[in-house]
């Protein structure tokens, strides 16, 4: 399934309560290395999406949570499971490599 | 897949772009593989270009890239937008895998990787990556609105970063190892009018500090060795570039600093058919255009080859 946009309004109910992991995508229009993660993250959406939804968090639009959760670089990809923040991966990584570091999740 | 190209071009900043648009217009049918996450280079990552000749009055650096790479594709250059992770360079038929687990092969092999962010080489400089320390000053300047930052550097990447984060904090502390610039001149008067700059010089950043996020640089004085530690929100990280090699270690002849050696003037390897240009190549130069220059003598270098 495609990646959707989650809004501070919609982060309770769309990450801290979801019932599977969730990755979310913190990024911005003006980041170069966000754009180019953007489609990988597309594609891992779309071939994993049962195991991990993803999501992706505008920080110009909503930066209220990206200062809740002390987002300083983007893209920064946080793994949230029951609410709680489970992984952090900062910067833009090819495929492979972010699989492997999802590994745990898509099993 | 068994078709043998002519040639592959690994790397796509202005010399893999270019390199494209040269072996593209020899008709040698040309199959760059741009990175996943690095297409388009270094200049993906900084704003305003205005030394590249052609464009009087400046040049955002993604869009000359996205320019390059759009006429890299007009006259027919196939562009793959994934990494390759193997090379065997060593036979006729040169034998690359890419990302994604297909294999290319081709007789002739352009070599135009560039460079990575060199890191300090601090435990708590990775530790903070992402909370508070950052190699891109575009990418994540924002998230520095009002506060006081360090930038840690003394070339041009250094000082465009410190002008650039201007735009969001209050005070910019550029941190540099000796008591002047490397910066061009414009650029560093650039940076020494804005009163929002200040130069701490002959120092260096000898900690991050700081549980969860950086509040503070532990530095010392390259003089006299005295140590100090000052607070900073936030730190950039602009002290240089490494040639991004690795994969070449062993098959390719490279100088002690990792970068690709080539014969004389010509960007040919010691390997028959291989050719490497831009930032891989350069100690000294490392600017858009003569990478651009030397990624247009690899696709020349590598069109005489494959003449023979």
């Amino acid at each position: 399934m495609a990646t959707s946009k989650v809004t501070t309004a919609s982060f309770d109910a769309e990450v801290l309560k979801s019932t599977t992991p969730v990755l979310v995508d913190f990024w911005a229009e003006w980041c170069g290395p966000c754009r180019a993660v953007g489609p990988i993250l597309e594609e891992i959406s779309d071939e994993y999406g049962s195991k991990i939804k993803i999501v992706k968090l505008n920080t110009d639009e909503e930066s209220a949570i990206a200062i809740k959760y002390g987002i300083t670089s983007i893209p920064s990809m946080y793994v949230f499971v029951n609410g709680e923040v489970v992984k952090q991966m900062v910067g833009a990584k090819p495929k492979p490599a972010l699989l492997k570091e999802l590994e745990s999740f898509l099993v | 897949m068994s078709e043998v190209r002519n040639v592959v071009i690994v790397g796509s900043g202005p010399a893999g772009y270019t390199a494209a648009i040269y072996a593209a217009r020899a008709q040698l049918n040309p199959i760059i593989y741009e990175g996943s996450v690095t297409a388009g280079g270094a200049l993906m990552n900084t704003t305003e270009v205005e030394n590249f000749p052609g464009f009087t009055d400046g040049v955002m650096g993604p869009d000359l890239m996205d320019s390059m790479r759009k006429q890299a594709k007009r006259f027919g250059a196939e562009l793959i937008t994934d990494d390759i992770v193997e090379m065997d360079l060593s036979g006729d038929i040169k034998i690359l895998k890419d990302g994604s687990g297909n294999t290319v092969k081709a007789k002739s092999v352009i070599l135009a990787t560039g460079s990575a962010y060199r890191e300090i080489g601090l435990v708590n400089e990775k530790r903070l990556s992402g909370h508070g320390v950052s190699w891109c000053a575009t990418c994540d300047g924002f998230f520095f609105r009002g506060q006081t930052i360090a930038v840690v550097g003394g070339g041009d990447s250094a000082v465009e970063e410190a002008t650039f984060l201007t735009r969001f904090a209050d005070k910019v502390v550029l941190i540099h190892r000796r008591d002047s610039l490397r910066a061009s001149k414009i650029m560093a008067e650039r940076a020494k009018a804005n009163p929002k700059i200040e130069f701490l010089w002959n120092t260096e950043v000898i900690d991050v500090l700081g549980a969860d996020k950086v509040e503070g640089l532990k530095l010392r004085n390259t003089i006299d060795g005295t140590e100090s530690e000052q607070a900073f929100t936030g730190l950039f990280v602009a002290i240089g570039h490494i040639p991004r090699s690795e994969l070449l270690i062993g098959q390719i002849t490279l100088d002690n600093e990792g970068y690709v050696i080539c014969e004389g003037r010509s960007t040919r390897t010691n390997l028959a058919g291989v050719f490497a240009c831009g930032d891989l190549v350069d100690h000294t130069y490392r600017q858009a255009i003569t990478a651009a220059g030397s990624g247009c003598a690899a696709a020349l270098d590598a069109e005489k080859f494959l003449a023979h």
